[in-house]
């Protein structure tokens, strides 16, 4: 039977989807507009059989969210920009260190302590270069309050299998609003666990991976395994290693993770594209005003589309490239920042198209007369 | 209806948040869609707050309200502030025990003393936003009164028998302007 619709914030589902998802560690420090996570998160956690830590700062929040996922939990953070920063040193410990986590950043305006309350998607660049060094990275960014809950769900999920961090990534606008949901029953959840090792204590190599896998099996700490766990380049035993092979093979092996299995991370939204001239590339709770101007375009006649990338890293590069190479003759990317996304858009697309942005910075939501504007020529924005 | 945008104004603490939630719950609960939100932004600063509720029977995609059908005002901050904006013949309800000397000739206005009321009724001011909510309800059956009590049940954790009361004579209240 189907459950009863309910009416609530992005914030809420995404911290219910995490319990749905077995989440069962958060350790973070509350900021605006991402307090209501951990507020909720500290209720249903320990319901749930599960610990909440509110840490001293988000550094250590960071830090006790990879101590626990070592143990084998699966483990969760909450933040938003000036947390998200102070977490940067440790998200590159995750990586290289290939630790599933799941972070959150409910986005605000910046830099520094900027606009507590306003809206922005101005770290979706952070998300993928915030800390030093080429590592990998997932982010996902919903629109809406349903899959504020589905998507904490594959973020956790992509987490297990890739071991890797993954994050999540809101704006003010998608974290506060409520709207209605329908919460799927459990058994129609899919979960995925990190894959054990089945090797004993003493014969297993924490690094090593099995013939056609990119991932190593994992071993939880406190199980009887030992083993060494480094931010320095390491070898597949773990232990540091200066051999130019040995940094090779890891890097290599790090950047390319998820080159076999974009089909399984890469989600995307595409509404009236067949015979677009115009298409508007939006994603976060723009892509909710871009839906609204693509439909009042075209019951006034106007050959105009959305793509909304659901998966921002790794971009649905292959599909908006098949897009700009369609009817498409003008593609515009509208995001409340400086213009962060669109320069990876305008390279996938400018071979083919024209390619315009519709940027908008000021605390306030883009709206769909706003793009409307843009999508004729005007320059209100 | 098929799409009807509400804004709820006031001053921080009458419970205008409250009532916009309760709204866009009782509208779920009835079937329909809602998306609720509040202003944080600038937009809100300056006394006046602000709560924003789209209810429809279709997929709502830009979840703010520009232009309301139907705008509620509870204090004269928000009166000064927001006052000015309404659809053309919409429907605007003014707790006219704190605001004074409306005037928007786009619309139809509903001057009830709702915190008056709330007052001397029902001993606080803090039961004016769930008599306003009775009013609105009234005003425009946007959704049944039963809706509203499911609604209230949902969203307030206590004292539902005095809240359904003042829903109960909100609703009759604006009835009697009708």
């Amino acid at each position: 039977m189907e459950n009863k619709p309910r009416l609530i914030q992005g914030n809420r589902a995404v911290a219910e989807g995490a319990i749905a998802a077995g989440v069962n560690f958060f350790a973070g420090y509350p900021i605006t507009p991402s307090t209501e996570i951990a507020e909720i998160l500290a209720e249903l956690l320990p319901k749930n059989g599960g610990k909440f830590i509110q840490m001293e700062d988000e550094i250590a929040g960071m830090a006790a969210t990879i101590g626990a996922s070592l143990t084998g939990k699966k483990a969760f953070t909450a933040s938003s920009g000036p947390g998200i920063s102070l977490k940067q040193e440790n998200v590159g410990y995750a990586q290289i260190t290939e630790t599933p986590c799941v972070i959150v950043n409910v986005q605000r305006l910046g830099p520094s302590t900027g606009g507590p309350t306003l809206p922005s998607q101005g770290d979706i660049m952070q998300a993928r270069w915030g800390s030093h060094g080429d590592g990998p990275i997932i982010t996902l960014c919903p629109i809406s309050v349903p899959e504020c809950f589905s998507m904490t769900i594959t973020a956790v999920n992509l987490s297990e299998k890739f071991r890797t961090p993954v994050y999540l990534m809101l704006d003010e606008v998608v974290g506060h609003m409520r709207e209605r949901i329908v919460i799927p029953n459990k058994e129609d959840i899919e979960i995925v666990d990190r894959k054990r090792t089945d090797k004993k204590p003493g014969e297993y190599k924490p690094y090593a991976v099995e013939e056609g896998s990119k991932v190593p099996d994992f071993a939880d700490f406190g199980q009887g395994y030992k083993w060494h766990v480094t931010g320095l380049i390491h070898d597949e035993t773990g232990f540091p290693s200066n051999s130019t092979k040995e940094v090779k093979k890891l890097l290599d092996r790090l950047m390319t993770k998820f080159d076999d299995h974009l089909d399984e991370i890469i989600m995307y939204e595409e509404l009236e594209i067949e015979d677009a001239e115009t298409v508007i590339v939006a994603y976060g709770s723009v892509a909710r005003s871009a839906i609204s101007a693509v439909k009042r375009l075209r019951e006034a006649g106007e050959k105009v589309g959305v793509f909304i990338p659901k998966t921002i890293w790794p971009f649905p590069e292959q599909r908006l490239r098949e897009i700009a190479q369609g009817p498409c003759k003008r593609i515009i990317s509208a995001e409340m920042n400086y213009g962060q996304l669109s320069l990876e858009i305008e390279r996938i697309v400018v071979k083919y198209v024209d390619f315009d942005t519709a940027l908008k910075s000021n605390g306030l939501i883009i709206t769909p007369e706003e793009l409307m504007d843009k999508v004729r020529g005007g320059n209100i924005l | 209806m098929s799409r009807k945008k509400f804004r709820i104004s006031g001053s921080g603490g009458q419970g205008v948040i409250t009532l916009g939630i309760i709204l866009a719950e009782a509208a779920i609960q009835d079937g329909k869609l809602a998306v609720q939100s509040q202003s944080y932004g600038p937009e809100a600063r300056g006394g006046a707050s602000k709560c924003e509720v789209i209810i429809s029977d279709e997929d709502i995609f830009y979840p703010k309200v520009i232009i309301p059908d139907i705008l509620i005002s509870m204090s004269q901050k928000a009166a000064e502030k927001y006052g000015d904006e309404i659809e053309e013949n919409g429907i605007i309800i003014v707790d006219s025990s704190m605001v004074e000397n409306f005037v928007n000739d786009k619309a139809k206005i509903y001057n009830l003393p709702i915190t008056q009321l709330a007052r001397e009724e029902f001993g606080s001011p803090l039961y004016a936003n769930i008599l306003m909510l009775g009013a609105l309800v009234g005003i425009t059956e946007v959704v049944s009164l039963d809706k509203m009590k499911e609604a209230i049940q949902i969203r307030l954790s206590r004292g539902y028998e005095i809240n359904v009361r003042a829903l109960e004579r909100g609703y009759e209240e604006a009835k009697k302007i009708l």
